[in-house]
């Protein structure tokens, strides 16, 4: 029998190793599964590779991670938001590595490396700083520039539903990431509002089939990231 | 009183966003950048429909929530709480990409820091080494959609040109603005130069030239 459901983030987290590569999906605190990211905070392994669109603000969640050194390099598209000071002092003090990477590159990136593709061309940052040292080629008479697809030891992804064989749906544009994340990643951990009945979900309605998911914790009532934020939390 | 100290400040942000709009054809797919772009969705004449894109995943954008009724994961590029429209879509980030960066999205409307004669934009760093670099998907957006749309104060705060000759900060993307919407003017980048095709009331071409640092053609088409 296929069951990908375990019983607390702590286990679904429990074999992230130090200097492993994680995707984490979030646009800002949309989709951010907290809840799995301050397990990893608790499990406490470092030297990691940490993907994800943003860093995270205040003093919980990923700004936690970041905050209590985990992190050894960040590829991002956009590193600094309101409330976001964990990682511009760190960043700033040379302790932590930054990979800024246009957002639909890092899709596309991510996007590849779940399907196999080593590596791509797109016209995005051509004639920037981005784009500098990168092999660049021309089709049709447009220049493009050479990006390699990203893949990952894990994904952590907050999605709304699931049943046990992983399939997933989600809410909203707390989606972003998730979706492309559990595809590039060797094990991908999703933190689900519920965990449904297989067959409940419309099969046409699967976001994510559950062959892209390894593990399933159902966080009924996720904390809000603003709403810690706002309290002045810290993490742990 | 000099010419050069006289007072000049054209439209206001919210008659800028509606020169924008009025541009927008009926039936267009369009993203809007975060800041003044945000303002050309309340401009929309009646009787047409455009949709809006955000790219962190929902085409059908609507007007922000009632007080009280925001829900974080219903938000915009600029991470602000918003509506979706009857007949919105969801979907993912590789999708919404593809939109993108595929060319499916018709017109862009963006801020700036500056733009230059030639239709350069640099929006996304001032390039000083203590500042956090951080780019979002400007660069994607100037690369795949059809037609890119500037919405900017002529001048910043110190009064200094925003539309120059060679843009001094790191670049956006290369050739890729078509239209420029300022307080003082609408200006076209053509294959001839930056042509000046409105003027807002009481603004001169003189005027605007002074407060630009490119060369300008006058080719106005409300005289």
């Amino acid at each position: 029998m296929i069951d990908k459901q375990v019983s607390s983030p702590h286990e679904a987290i429990t074999s992230i190793h130090d200097g492993a590569t994680v995707m984490i999906g979030g646009f800002g605190e949309a989709g951010s599964p907290i809840e799995l990211i301050h397990a990893l905070v608790d499990h406490g392994v470092g030297n990691l590779t940490v993907i994800s669109n943003n860093t995270g603000s205040g003093r919980v969640g990923l700004a936690a991670l970041i905050a209590n050194g985990q992190v050894r390099k960040m590829i991002c598209s956009y590193p600094r938001s309101a409330n976001s000071m964990v990682f511009p002092e760190l960043f700033r003090a040379g302790k932590i590595e930054l990979e800024l990477v246009p957002q639909g590159t890092l899709a596309e990136r991510i996007r590849a490396g779940g399907a196999g593709i080593p590596a791509f061309y797109t016209a995005t940052s051509v004639g920037t700083q981005l784009a500098e040292g990168k092999e660049s080629r021309t089709f049709d008479g447009r220049e493009y520039v050479l990006e390699h697809g990203l893949r990952a030891d894990f994904a952590l992804v907050k999605a709304e539903k699931a049943d046990r064989y992983g399939n997933l749906i989600y809410n909203k544009t707390a989606g972003n990431f998730g979706p492309i994340m559990c595809t590039a990643a060797e094990t991908a951990i999703v933190q689900v509002r519920e965990v449904v009945e297989v067959g409940e979900i419309d099969p046409e309605c699967v976001v994510t089939p559950g062959i892209f998911v390894s593990r399933v914790v159902t966080v009924a009532s996720p904390e809000q990231e603003s709403a810690l934020v706002a309290a002045g939390s810290v993490y742990p | 009183m000099s010419m050069t100290s006289r007072q000049v400040t054209g439209w206001t942000r919210e008659e800028m966003a509606a020169l924008v709009a009025a541009d927008i054809p009926d039936g267009s797919y369009v993203n809007l950048g975060i800041g003044i772009p945000e303002l050309v969705a309340q401009c929309v004449p009646a009787g047409v429909e455009i949709i809006l894109q955000t790219e962190n995943g929902l085409l059908g954008v609507g007007p922000e929530p009632a007080e009280g009724t925001a829900d974080l994961e219903l938000i915009n590029a600029g991470k602000k709480p918003v509506t979706a429209i009857p007949g919105a879509a969801y979907f993912h980030h590789g999708d919404s990409f593809t939109m993108i960066r595929g060319g499916h999205i018709d017109i862009c409307v963006l801020g700036a820091m500056q733009v230059s004669r030639r239709g350069d934009l640099a929006n996304w760093s001032t390039g000083d080494p203590d500042a956090i670099p951080a780019v979002g998907g400007a660069m994607d957006l100037v690369a795949g959609v059809r037609k890119i749309f500037v919405i900017t104060e002529h001048t910043t705060r110190k009064g200094e040109p925003k539309i120059v000759d060679e843009c001094t900060y790191p670049l956006t993307g290369k050739r890729v603005v078509e239209r420029i919407y300022t307080n003082l003017a609408v200006l076209e980048v053509t294959e001839e130069g930056l042509v000046v095709r409105k003027l807002a009331p009481g603004v001169t071409f003189g005027e605007v030239e002074e407060k630009t640092a490119a060369p300008l053609i006058d080719g106005q088409c409300n005289r």
